[in-house]
C-alpha cells in the first residue's frame, strides 16, 4: 500500500518533469483561467462596495415643527430605531440645525441679518433615516405617514417627510442596483463556467497525448488506480502551480490599481487583497487543485475502459 | 493450457467475419506459431487470449478460467499471467528501458528488492545491460523489441503472446528476437507467436497453425510455412 503510494508519487513527479512542455502549457492555460476567476472576485468586491456606498448616500428626512416637544421627538426616534428595516437614525436638534445653517451661510450677510432679526430659532429638529436596503424605504415612509396621520391636530409634531420628493430617485437607484447585481452575477457565472471548461479541456488534451501510454499500462496489467494516480497527482500540481501563478500576476496589477480604486471608490482593492490574502489564496488554489483533480480523473476514465 | 472451443468473431452485425469456428488447444511449454495472410484472423486470436476482444460465440479457457467471464476489475490480475510483445513494441516513451521493465513489476505489486534483482537479469537475458538507461527513442527497432520481451518475461508469466514481433525488424534483429523467444521457451515458458516471416517459421521447426479467411486450414506439429 505504502509502496504503491510512493510509486504513484514518484511516477507523478517524473511524468510532470519529463512531459515538461505539456505540463507548462497546461499550467499556462489554467493560470489564465484562475486569473479570470480571481479578477472576477476582485471586480465583484468593488461592485459590492460601490453599491453599498451609493446606498449609504440615500436617506429619508423627517422635519419637525419648531414647537414639537422633545419627548415626542425622542419617542419617534426610539420607535424608528426599533424598526427592523432601519439601519441608522441620525438626529439633529434645533440648535445644531441653527449652527450648521450659520456655518453654511457665514459669508451671506443678508441671510445672517435676517436670522438676527428673528428672536427665535426658526429651524426645527430633523431626523435622517437610512434603511438597510433601498427597497425598505417604502415601508419606513409608510410608517412615518401613519405617525403623522395619528398626531393630535392641536399638537402637531412632524412638519414634513421628504420621501415623496426622493421616491423617484430611490426607485431609479433600486433599478440600477438590481441590474448591476444581476449583470455581475450572470457574467461571473459565464466566466467561471468558461474557466472550468478551459481547464477541463486542457487537461483532457494533456492526457489525450498519453492515451497510448495508458493502453500500454493496461496491457502490462497495471491496475486502474496505479494508472490513474500519477495523472491525478499531476492534475493537482497543475492546479497548485497555476493558482500561485495567478496570484503572482494579480499582485502587481492590484498594487497598481489599489490607489486608483482608493480615489474612485474610496476603497483600496490592494489593501483588501492583502488583508484577505489567505482566503483568496485558499480559494484560487483550492479551485485550481479541485479542477485539476476532477479533470484528470474524468479524462483518464475515458481511456481506462476496455 | 489454452483452449479455444468453436470460437467466432463477427463485425458489423455479422457482415464481416474475423474468425469462424476456431477450435484448438495449446499445451504448456509449447512454442506455437500462427501464420496466415493479413486479415486471416491471427491477431484476433491473440487479442482474445488477453481478453482485449470478446468472441461473438464460443468459449476460451485459460487453464480452468473462462476468459470471457473475468470481471473487468479482475482483468489486470489476469493479464499479469501473460507476457505480451507487439509489432510496434508498445514501450512507454517517457520511461527508460529499465523503467519500462520495472513498471511491469511495479504494476504487479513486486517489492523494490525484487525489482532491483530481476530487472537487470531480464536486461541481461536480452543482452541490453548497457542500454538500461536509454529511452525508447534512443534504441534501434531490434533493441526496442528486446526491451519489450524483457518486460514481457520479467514477471515470469505462464505464457508469452507475441503479435508479429519481427514485423518491423531487419533480418539480423529478427534472428536475435527469435533466438531470445526460443531461449525463453527452452526455459519453460509457453510462447504463442503470429508471423508473416517464412524464414522464421522454417528455421524454428516447431508447431505451426495456418489460418486463412478466419479458419484454421492446417495444424502441423513440426511445421513449415506453406501458404
Amino acid at each position: 500500500m505504502i509502496t504503491g503510494f510512493r510509486r504513484i508519487l514518484r511516477a507523478g513527479f517524473v511524468g510532470f518533469w519529463r512531459n515538461a512542455y505539456v505540463s507548462l502549457a497546461s499550467i499556462f492555460v489554467i493560470t489564465i483561467a484562475l486569473f479570470v476567476i480571481g479578477s472576477t472576485m476582485m471586480i465583484d468586491k468593488l461592485l459590492v462596495v460601490s453599491l453599498e456606498q451609493l446606498q449609504a448616500k440615500v436617506d429619508i428626512n423627517v422635519y419637525f415643527v419648531t414647537t414639537a416637544k422633545q419627548d415626542d421627538i425622542d419617542a419617534l426616534r426610539t420607535s424608528l430605531e426599533a424598526l427592523p428595516d432601519v439601519a441608522l437614525v441620525t438626529y439633529t436638534s434645533r440648535e445644531e440645525a441653527l449652527s450648521k445653517y450659520r456655518a453654511r451661510y457665514q459669508s451671506d450677510t443678508v441671510a445672517m441679518q435676517a436670522l438676527d432679526e428673528l428672536k427665535e430659532n426658526p429651524l426645527g429638529a430633523t431626523i435622517a433615516i437610512q434603511a438597510k436596503e433601498v427597497s425598505q424605504y417604502e415601508n419606513i415612509a409608510s410608517f412615518l405617514d401613519e405617525q403623522k396621520a395619528g398626531e393630535e391636530p392641536q399638537n402637531p409634531i412632524i412638519s414634513k417627510i421628504n420621501y415623496a420628493d426622493k421616491k423617484e430617485s430611490i426607485n431609479k437607484l433600486q433599478n440600477i442596483i438590481d441590474a448591476v447585481e444581476r449583470g455581475s452575477y450572470i457574467s461571473q457565472i459565464v466566466l467561471i463556467v468558461a474557466a472550468i471548461m478551459i481547464t477541463f479541456n486542457t487537461i483532457r488534451l494533456a492526457i489525450y497525448t498519453a492515451r497510448e501510454e495508458i493502453s500500454i499500462m493496461r496491457l502490462v496489467g497495471a491496475g486502474n488506480m496505479f494508472i490513474r494516480g500519477p495523472f491525478m497527482l499531476q492534475g493537482l500540481m497543475y492546479g497548485f502551480i497555476a493558482g500561485v501563478m495567478a496570484l503572482l500576476i494579480l499582485y502587481p496589477i492590484l498594487l497598481w490599481l489599489g490607489p486608483i480604486t482608493g480615489v474612485f471608490f474610496g476603497f483600496n482593492i490592494f489593501d483588501y487583497f492583502v488583508g484577505n490574502f489567505s482566503s483568496i489564496f485558499g480559494t484560487l488554489i483550492g479551485i485550481g487543485m479541485a479542477l485539476g483533480l476532477v479533470s484528470s480523473v474524468l479524462a483518464v476514465a475515458r481511456y481506462l475502459r476496455v | 493450457m489454452i483452449y479455444f472451443d468453436n470460437v467466432s468473431k463477427l463485425y458489423n452485425d455479422g457482415r464481416s467475419i474475423a474468425i469462424e469456428g476456431i477450435t484448438f488447444q495449446i499445451e504448456p511449454k509449447e512454442f506455437v506459431s500462427i501464420v496466415g495472410h493479413s486479415g486471416a484472423g491471427k491477431s484476433t486470436i491473440l487479442k482474445m487470449i488477453i481478453a482485449e476482444s470478446k468472441p461473438t460465440s464460443g468459449q476460451i479457457f485459460f487453464e480452468s478460467l473462462d476468459v470471457n467471464k473475468i470481471p473487468r476489475s479482475r482483468l489486470p490480475q489476469y493479464r499479469r499471467k501473460i507476457g505480451t510483445v507487439f509489432q510496434d513494441f508498445k514501450l512507454l516513451i517517457n520511461k527508460t528501458a529499465y523503467e519500462n521493465i520495472a513498471f511491469a513489476m511495479e504494476a504487479n505489486g513486486r517489492t523494490d528488492d525484487e525489482i532491483a534483482e530481476n530487472v537487470p537479469q531480464a536486461l541481461a537475458l536480452v543482452d541490453l545491460t548497457d542500454k538500461a538507461w536509454n529511452f525508447p527513442d534512443e534504441l534501434s527497432g531490434g533493441e526496442k523489441q528486446r526491451v519489450a520481451i524483457a518486460r514481457a518475461i520479467v514477471n515470469q508469466p505462464d505464457i508469452i503472446i507475441a503479435d508479429e514481433p519481427t514485423g518491423n525488424l531487419d533480418p539480423i534483429a529478427t534472428y536475435e528476437v527469435v533466438q531470445i523467444l526460443r531461449k525463453i521457451n527452452d526455459l519453460g515458458t509457453t510462447v504463442v507467436m503470429t508471423t508473416h516471416n517464412k524464414g522464421v517459421i522454417d528455421e524454428l521447426g516447431r508447431r505451426v497453425i495456418t489460418m486463412d479467411g478466419g479458419r484454421i486450414i492446417r495444424d502441423d506439429v513440426s511445421g513449415k510455412y506453406v501458404l
